[in-house]
C-alpha cells in the first residue's frame, strides 16, 4: 500500500501489516497526521490535535510490536470525543465553561486503549455537553459532513463521526445518550455502536444523563467495531453502573451466517415524513438479509415508541440539570468573579454555557421542581418502564429489530437551529434505545443525493453479538462500507 | 402550557443560571412549546406502573471499605481559578 493511502486502512488490515513489521506505528501515525493537515480546514472535526504525544506513543507502540507479543490495538491511531477525560490533554466538552480544563486522570476507556498502546491522535468536536444532534451547538465551531461540506455530520458526536469518515484516524470514540453515536454514524456513512447500558465504563465520561449515557465506537466496518468493543468493554471498579457481565470475544460472532435469525420490523419506525430514499434503502437492506436466510416479520408493533421523545426530553434534561450543577467556576473551568459567590456562580454559568445547554438545564430544573416532579419526571420514569417492557417482549420473539437510523439523511447547516423541537425530532428513531438501555448499531446501507443512509439494528441487553453478526453479514454482502467521500 | 416570565426567572434562579431579559423571553417561548409536547404523556395510564429510575439490573453496588490512593491535591488544584494552600478560594458567601 502506498504511503499516501495508509490512513484509509481499517484496523484489521493495519494490524496485519504492523504485526508483520511491513508498516510501523510511526509511519501510520504520520500518515493520519498528514491526512488531518489535508482535510481539517474544511472539516473542522477536531478541537485538539495531539501530534507530539501521538508520535511518542507511536514509538512506544513500535517497541511493543518488535517484541512480537503486542496487544490487538497496538499502534492503531484513534480520535476521542472531547467529552472523555484525557490526562494532561485539554478536555472542553465542546463548551467555553471548560475551555482550559486539563483533566488529572484518563477515562477508563482511554486508559484501556492506551494500555494496549493504541495511539490517541486528537480530541473531537461535539455539541456542547453532548446536547444536540448536529454539532452546531459546539461553543467553538460547527463540523462539516465529509460527504457534503454544506451539511451537518450529525451530533452530538459529529466530530468523531466526520473525522473517521474522512480517514483522519482508524477508529474513533463517541458517546450516545439519545442517539449521539448512531445518528452521526448514519449521517457520515460509518459504523457506530451504542453498547448496552453498563457494558462500557462511564468513568471519565463527563456526565450528561447518567441513566442514559454510554461510550461506544465508530469504525470503518463491523469487524473493526468488534475489535474496539473487545478493548473497551467490561466492568470497572470506578463505575458502579458498569455490569459484572463477561465480555466475549466479539470478533467470533462475525460468521456471515444469518440463517434462522428472526428480524422484526416495527411499523412505528416507518412513518409518514420519512425521506422516500431512506425508506427504500432500508427496505432493500432488510430484503437482502431475508435472501441471506433470515426471516423477516413485519407484524411488529411497539406502541410506546411515540412517547419516547417526551419521556427522553424530561429524563435527560432533568439528569443534566443535576450533572451540570458542578460547573460553578470554583474547582475548574471558566470563572467570572464578582463581589459574592452567588453572583459569581450565576455569571459564570450565564456566560460559560451556550443556549441549548441553558435551555435543557432549565427544562430539567422545571421538571424536577416542587409541584411538577410527579407530572413530569415521575411520569417519564413510568413511561421508561413501559418502553423497556415492550422491547423485552419483542426480543422474546425476535433476535434483532431493524429500521432506519434517522427519518432523513444529513440536513444542511443552519436548517434546524431556529427551532429546538425540529432538532429534537431528528432523534425519534434512536431515543427509545437509550431509555430501555439496550444496544443498537448503525451501519451504512445506501445513499440519497450523495449523502449516506443508515440502517439501525437493535437487540436485547448484552446481545451485541447479534448486532455484530447480522451487521457484519449484511455489510460483507454489500460495498457501502468501502465508499469514501472525495475530499 | 404557557410559562410566565416570572416563572422562567424563578427556574433560572433555582439553576443558578444568569439570564438576560432577552434570554428570559426566548426561553419562555421555547420552554412553553416543548412542555406542550410533553402533554402527550398524559394519554398513557400509568397508575399501576412502577417508575424505572434506570435501565440497569444492578442495585446497591458496594465495595469493601478499604483505603486506596486518591488524586494528589496539587493535581486537583491545578485547574482551580483561585486557590490558597490546599483550598479552593471563592468570593464571600455571606455579605
Amino acid at each position: 500500500m502506498s504511503g499516501d493511502q495508509l490512513h484509509t486502512l481499517s484496523i484489521h488490515a493495519a494490524r496485519k501489516l504492523l504485526h508483520s513489521r511491513e508498516l510501523s506505528a510511526h509511519e501510520l501515525t504520520e500518515a493520519c497526521l498528514e491526512r488531518v493537515d489535508q482535510v481539517e480546514l474544511r472539516l473542522r472535526a477536531l478541537l485538539t490535535v495531539c501530534a507530539d504525544s501521538a508520535l511518542a506513543q507511536a514509538d512506544e507502540a513500535d517497541r511493543e510490536l518488535a517484541t512480537g507479543d503486542a496487544a490487538p490495538l497496538t499502534g492503531i491511531p484513534f480520535i476521542a470525543k472531547d467529552l472523555l477525560c484525557t490526562r494532561g490533554i485539554r478536555t472542553t466538552c465542546g463548551s467555553r465553561i471548560l475551555e482550559g480544563f486539563v483533566p488529572p486522570y484518563d477515562a477508563t476507556v482511554i486508559e484501556r486503549l492506551l494500555r494496549q498502546h493504541a495511539i490517541m491522535l486528537a480530541k473531537a468536536n461535539m455539541d456542547e455537553f453532548a446536547m444536540g444532534s448536529s454539532t452546531e451547538h459546539s461553543a467553538y465551531f460547527p463540523t462539516h459532513n465529509p460527504w457534503n461540506l454544506d451539511c451537518v455530520p450529525g451530533g452530538s458526536s459529529g466530530g468523531s463521526a466526520a473525522a473517521l469518515a474522512a480517514d483522519e484516524a482508524l477508529f474513533s470514540l463517541g458517546s450516545d445518550t439519545g442517539g449521539s453515536i448512531r445518528q452521526p454514524a448514519g449521517f457520515c456513512g460509518v459504523v457506530g455502536l451504542k453498547p448496552t447500558y453498563g457494558r462500557v465504563s462511564r468513568y471519565g465520561l463527563v456526565a450528561f444523563a447518567s441513566s442514559l449515557d454510554q461510550v461506544g465506537p465508530f469504525a470503518k466496518d463491523v469487524e473493526d467495531c468488534a475489535l474496539v468493543m473487545n478493548a473497551i468493554s467490561g466492568q470497572c471498579p470506578h463505575d458502579s453502573t458498569s455490569a459484572p457481565v463477561a465480555v466475549p470475544d466479539f470478533a467470533t460472532f462475525l460468521t456471515g451466517d444469518v440463517r434462522g435469525l428472526k428480524i422484526g420490523v416495527p411499523r412505528e419506525y416507518f412513518i409518514e415524513g420519512m425521506q422516500p430514499e431512506v425508506r427504500r434503502s432500508v427496505e432493500e437492506a432488510i430484503a437482502l438479509l431475508e435472501r441471506m436466510g433470515a426471516s423477516v416479520h413485519r407484524d411488529v408493533s411497539l406502541p410506546s415508541t411515540k412517547y419516547a421523545l417526551a419521556a427522553y426530553y424530561i429524563i435527560a434534561p432533568s439528569e443534566a440539570s443535576a450533572n451540570l450543577a458542578r460547573y460553578d467556576g470554583v474547582k475548574y473551568g471558566f470563572a467570572r468573579r464578582l463581589a459574592t459567590t452567588e453572583e459569581s456562580v450565576n455569571a459564570t454559568r450565564g456566560e460559560g454555557f451556550g443556549q441549548e445547554v441553558k435551555r435543557r438545564i432549565m427544562l430539567g430544573t422545571y421538571a424536577l421542581s416542587s409541584g411538577y416532579y410527579d407530572a413530569y419526571y415521575l411520569k417519564a420514569q413510568k413511561v421508561r418502564h413501559l418502553i423497556s417492557e415492550e422491547f423485552k417482549r419483542a426480543f422474546a420473539e425476535y433476535d434483532v429489530l431493524a429500521m432506519p437510523t434517522s427519518p432523513t439523511v444529513a440536513f444542511e447547516l443552519g436548517a434546524k437551529t431556529n427551532d429546538p423541537m425540529q432538532m429534537y425530532l431528528s432523534d425519534v428513531f434512536t431515543l427509545p434505545v437509550n431509555i430501555a438501555g439496550i444496544p443498537a448499531l448503525s451501519l451504512p446501507c445506501g445513499f440519497a443525493g450523495g449523502l449516506p443512509v443508515g440502517l439501525q439494528l437493535m437487540a436485547d441487553r448484552f446481545r451485541e453479538d447479534l448486532l455484530l453478526k447480522v451487521g457484519h453479514a449484511y455489510e460483507q454482502a454489500t460495498e457501502w462500507h468501502l465508499q469514501r467521500p472525495s475530499l | 402550557m404557557s410559562l410566565s416570565n416570572e416563572e422562567v426567572r424563578h427556574i433560572a434562579w433555582l439553576a443558578r443560571l444568569g439570564v438576560t431579559d432577552a434570554e428570559v423571553e426566548r426561553f419562555r417561548e421555547d420552554l412553553s412549546v416543548i412542555l406542550e409536547h410533553f402533554r402527550a404523556l398524559e394519554e398513557l395510564d400509568t397508575n399501576s406502573v412502577p417508575a424505572a429510575a434506570h435501565a440497569s439490573l444492578l442495585h446497591n453496588v458496594l465495595r469493601d471499605d478499604v483505603q486506596a490512593a486518591s488524586l494528589p491535591s496539587d493535581e486537583v488544584l491545578a485547574n482551580a481559578p483561585d486557590s490558597e494552600d490546599s483550598l479552593f478560594r471563592v468570593p464571600p458567601i455571606l455579605e
